[in-house]
């Protein structure tokens, strides 16, 4: 994966080539079966699009099919999804699964992302996408007694993290102080409660477990994959504290791999706002529904607790390129059930879990994986 | 917003037009094809009242362009008697006194002026109960 921030010397298919490249050098592959390309919005972005054949194209791949995905925010771990369907399936042996967003060249962001909420329903009416976890926020605030101090050490916790990644956008530890009293973007979240404008491509390749060795000798297994959809408008979920996609997104992928969330020792979840990180942890499973809030503070989900959480610094921290985080996180677990994590390694990590999400719910996808 | 679009939603935003559903009496606004509750087919007309409850909110600091002049402004998740939950925003009060509980009533107002044209669109927002 490249380095993730505001990489202005870097076009989107520069990005893809160095990430693509980077996983097809690391494995020792010279050829591909098919490739995904997740992105949310290289049309809005940049005005570009069919994306799969430009990408293959510059790898030097014409020839080979390329897709583009796209799950708004969840666009990156849907081409996951899809890449590891095709090699189930027995279709093809090679394949590529990538994620890219240019989100830095010159476009309005907060419009370009409003276009992952109900354009007819919300945003017409003026709502943003921080406007919308705000509200998320203001409900679990009332409903479940959340603090704006509890929401401020999701962003303490992923900064901390975050400054032992070598590819985050933002390696700065930050205080809760320091983002209680950051400016206020949308009450009750500011501005250190949101995850940043971010370039960045992650490209993973997948096979069949028996052609693993072909490539390295420490695979990662995938046993588990859930994807689950969710009501588009926020007003139109009973209880708008809860992302019940995130919850069916999890259930299905437990089902597959014959587990629970208790047997899941690091986990990547999808922390575009703070409120996100505590709702996300509560769906899966992690903490009791409506018990997130204190997660973060009182080191539970922090590296040493009970289930790290965002050990790469989550999307806080490392960055948000939207259609490439689903990659990145999945690169986080790969890292850490390897043990190459270095610093922010979780001490003998056996399972991971990924969860990766588009516009305010509405779509999740989630994997688990295994050290082989 | 193009102007069939735009044409296209004046049921829903001029005359507050929802549908209830026969089979399970859930009320969708705006008007859908399918109920999301039982898919029901079998809908009847409904005018919904212009009063509504706060269920969440936010006051927005760092809006979209169209609504620059505006903020802060506050925007809600509100419910009305007949069950219909949509986002509106409140006005005509402090931003920050709107909050989850309160009651407003629902007023014809000008939403947007869009783009360089300037185009008036209209919709309802909230503001405090009579």
């Amino acid at each position: 994966m490249t380095r993730f921030g505001e990489l202005w010397k870097y076009s989107l298919r520069d990005m893809f080539v160095e990430a693509a490249s980077g996983a097809l050098q690391d494995a020792g592959a010279d050829r591909l079966d098919s490739i995904y390309v997740g992105c949310m919005s290289g049309g809005q972005f940049v005005g570009q699009e069919h994306l799969g054949p430009l990408m293959a194209d510059h790898l030097g791949m014409t020839g080979v099919p390329a897709t583009h995905v796209e799950s708004a925010c969840a666009s990156g771990g849907v081409a996951l999804r899809q890449a590891f369907m095709e090699v189930a399936s027995g279709m093809s042996d090679v394949v590529l699964a990538a994620g890219i967003e240019k989100m830095n060249d010159g476009a309005d962001v907060t419009n370009v992302l409003a276009t992952a909420a109900d354009q007819e329903t919300e945003v017409y009416y003026g709502v943003t996408f921080p406007g919308l976890y705000a509200m998320i926020a203001r409900a679990h605030m009332e409903t479940y007694g959340t603090t704006e101090e509890d929401l401020a050490w999701v962003a303490v916790k992923n900064h901390k993290q975050g400054a032992l990644n070598e590819k985050a956008q933002f390696r700065r530890e930050v205080t809760p102080d320091e983002v209680m009293s950051s400016s206020i973007v949308s009450e009750p979240l500011r501005l250190l409660h949101c995850s940043p404008v971010t370039d960045g491509a992650a490209a993973v390749l997948l096979c069949p477990l028996e052609m693993a060795k072909e490539f390295t000798d420490a695979p990662v297994k995938i046993v588990g994959s859930g994807m689950a959809t969710g009501s588009m408008a926020l007003a139109d979920r009973e209880d708008p504290a809860f992302l019940d996609s995130v919850a069916k997104s999890g259930e299905k992928a437990y089902k597959m791999a014959g587990i629970g969330p208790r047997d899941v020792n690091v986990a990547e979840v999808h922390d575009c706002f703070t409120i996100a990180e505590i709702c996300c942890t509560e769906a899966l499973g992690f903490v009791e529904k409506g018990k997130g809030g204190p997660a973060a503070k009182e080191g539970f989900t922090a590296l040493g607790g009970c289930i790290p959480v965002n050990t790469s610094g989550g999307l806080k921290s490392k960055g948000h390129p939207v259609g490439a985080t689903g990659i990145a996180q999945t690169i986080e677990i790969f890292r850490q059930l390897r043990g190459e994590a270095g610093a922010r390694q979780v001490e003998n990590a056996r399972i991971g879990l990924a969860q990766n999400m588009g516009g305010s719910g509405a779509s999740s996808v989630v994997h688990i994986f295994e050290g082989v | 917003m193009p102007s069939p679009r735009y044409a296209r939603e004046i049921p829903t935003r001029y005359r507050l037009e929802a549908a209830r559903c026969g089979g399970c009496g859930k009320v969708t606004y705006p008007a859908r094809r399918i109920c999301p509750s039982c898919r029901g087919v079998d809908f009847e007309k409904v005018t919904l009242s212009r009063k509504a409850k706060v269920i969440t909110s936010t006051v927005v600091h760092v809006p979209p362009d169209d609504f620059l002049m505006e903020a802060p402004y506050a925007m809600a998740v509100v419910e009305t008697p007949e069950g219909a939950r949509f986002m509106t925003q409140v006005v005509d009060c402090d931003p920050s006194t709107v909050l989850p509980g309160m009651d407003v009533d629902l007023e014809f107002r000008l939403i947007r002026k869009e783009g360089n044209s300037g185009i008036l669109c209209y919709g309802h927002k909230g503001v405090p109960a009579a």
